[in-house]
């Protein structure tokens, strides 16, 4: 082994930690700026609202049955294991109580958003990033037509309104879920289980939760929307961009989720 | 008046375009040859404020529009059209929307009178009965046609054309050709077209330049190019492997 390898090798180690570091900034730099174009074009959004509508479509109605699944059995499995955590130690009373408030301030929410993520931001990704490629976006532009208002700014304001309405729907289907195995496996009455939820509600659950989804349809949409415009090189780039756009979604969303908690519950 | 004045253009250590200067002419057709990857489409996309010049300046009617803040950029383009390669069709909208798109974004015209509109710029480039066909089940060539229509349907006075006949079969690409003329004649606009298709160079262009490694090396009309004694154009223009210009590039 030659004498400065050691070195050789520390500097290109140096260097790649470096580039990454380069690389982190710049991405974030630029997420910021089409953040700032988003907002600078959103008064804009009325102009041709059927283009948000369509969005609110195919995000939000078209997720109902995919959030209905995800929801029941949430609802079911927090019964489940809160049911098995009280043993002897809590009454069953509570039962209500704790699956209300998982899923209102937690579950409901963060899985919707997951789950969302991987049904709607890798689809805006596919979309845009074939767009992309095959020089729509290009073309649009050519047509004087400002692609950050035409394509970013429905997608954006669309997923901000339908995740708050589909964890909404998503609380309420877990909390049926929940019930029904309260109800038929656990010896708990219907209105044992919802006086459980009703005595310890606050306001501030929901709307927490709420919070939370309105800032996670916004992430989902804003990354969707940044890693479709960024695509590169055909069917290949295609592909990354819309894994890239389901990953850091979903990394974001468990981020901030801890962040808004940290806010609201801290 | 379209005038590009030393015009510099990298991508990382790919130097693409490497001081152009070219001047083209109100109502003429201007073809830009090169080999395929030479940075034509570059050029073009440069002229329409797609891309930013690294350096250079580009007027169009005595205006730098590289200086332009993307509003006024915007403005500019409803002046301009382009056809695409691959046509660059919106694939989720049918032909109408597609041709009707920027009347419809700009309000230029009432609803009511764009669906003629639409339908007398399909005409224009010899379709009927098309207009809610969705893009995906047209063949290439009328994606050209449909493309064009979209180029030309908000009346514009430039409009820019990247290998209009590439991907076609000889007749269709000499109807695209004709259409070509024919708008020219019929709207007297302004046309840049890049293309490494020499016949159909000759038949459209008033004037040809060909860019070879990011410079303009010749400038002239489709008769002067053909007799030019320039081993560079001559190689390319008989489509010979032999000559200065090599075969494999790094």
């Amino acid at each position: 082994m030659p004498p400065n390898s050691h070195a050789i090798k520390d500097r290109n180690l140096l260097r790649v930690i470096g580039n990454k570091t380069l690389f982190f900034f710049e991405e974030v730099g630029a997420v910021a700026m089409m953040i700032k174009d988003i907002f600078a074009k959103l008064p804009k959004v009325f102009r041709s609202f059927h283009l948000t509508t369509e969005q609110m479509l195919s995000m939000g109605v078209n997720s109902l049955p995919l959030v209905l699944i995800t929801s029941i059995f949430t609802g079911a499995v927090s019964s489940v294991q809160a049911a098995y955590q009280f043993s002897d130690y809590v009454p069953m009373r509570y039962l209500g109580t704790v699956v209300g408030k998982a899923v209102m301030i937690e579950l409901g929410p963060v899985l919707t958003a997951l789950v969302v993520a991987g049904r709607v931001g890798a689809g805006i990704a596919a979309e845009l990033g074939t767009m992309r490629v095959t020089e729509q976006i290009d073309a649009l532009e050519t047509l004087a037509v400002n692609p950050t208002r035409y394509l970013i700014v429905p997608r954006f304001v669309s997923g901000i309104i339908m995740l708050p309405i589909l964890t909404i729907f998503s609380d309420f289907v877990a909390l049926l879920g929940g019930l029904g195995v309260a109800v038929s496996f656990l010896d708990v009455s219907s209105n044992t289980f919802l006086n459980g939820v009703k005595v310890f509600f606050q306001l501030k659950d929901l709307f927490g939760g709420l919070f939370k989804a309105l800032v996670f349809g916004g992430i989902i949409a804003i990354i969707g929307c940044y890693q479709g415009f960024k695509t590169r090189g055909g069917a290949e780039g295609v592909g990354r961009s819309t894994t890239r756009a389901v990953v850091l979604s979903a990394v974001l969303i468990l981020i901030f989720d801890y962040i808004i908690a940290t806010i609201f519950f801290g | 008046m379209i005038k590009i004045e030393n015009l510099y253009k990298s991508f990382g250590e790919n130097k693409v375009l490497d001081g152009v200067n070219l001047e083209i002419e109100k109502g003429e057709t201007m073809v830009i040859i090169g080999r395929s990857g030479c940075g034509k489409s570059v050029l073009l996309k440069h002229i329409i404020g797609l891309l930013r010049p690294d350096k250079g300046q580009i007027f169009i009617d005595g205006e730098d529009i590289t200086s332009f803040a993307n509003e006024k950029l915007f403005k500019l383009r409803q002046r301009c059209g382009m056809l695409f390669q691959a046509s660059a069709l919106f694939d989720s909208m049918t032909v109408e929307e597609n041709v009707g798109l920027g009347l419809r974004e700009h309000r230029l015209l009432p609803e009511s009178e764009i669906d003629e509109k639409v339908r007398e710029k399909l005409r224009l480039v010899g379709l009927s009965d098309v207009e809610d066909v969705m893009p995906a089940e047209l063949s290439g060539g009328m994606k050209k046609r449909v493309g064009l229509a979209r180029a030309i349907a908000m009346d514009p006075e430039f409009v820019l054309y990247d290998e209009p006949t590439t991907g076609l079969d000889p007749i269709m690409a000499d109807a695209i050709n004709d259409l070509i003329i024919d708008l020219r004649n019929k709207l007297s606009i302004t046309s840049i077209a890049v293309t490494h298709d020499i016949v159909s160079a000759s038949k459209i262009a008033d004037r040809i330049a060909m860019l070879y490694q990011g410079k303009i090396i010749f400038v002239g009309t489709p008769d002067e190019i053909k007799s030019s004694d320039n081993a560079l154009v001559h190689q390319f223009i008989t489509g010979s492997a032999e000559g200065p210009i090599e075969t494999i590039r790094e």
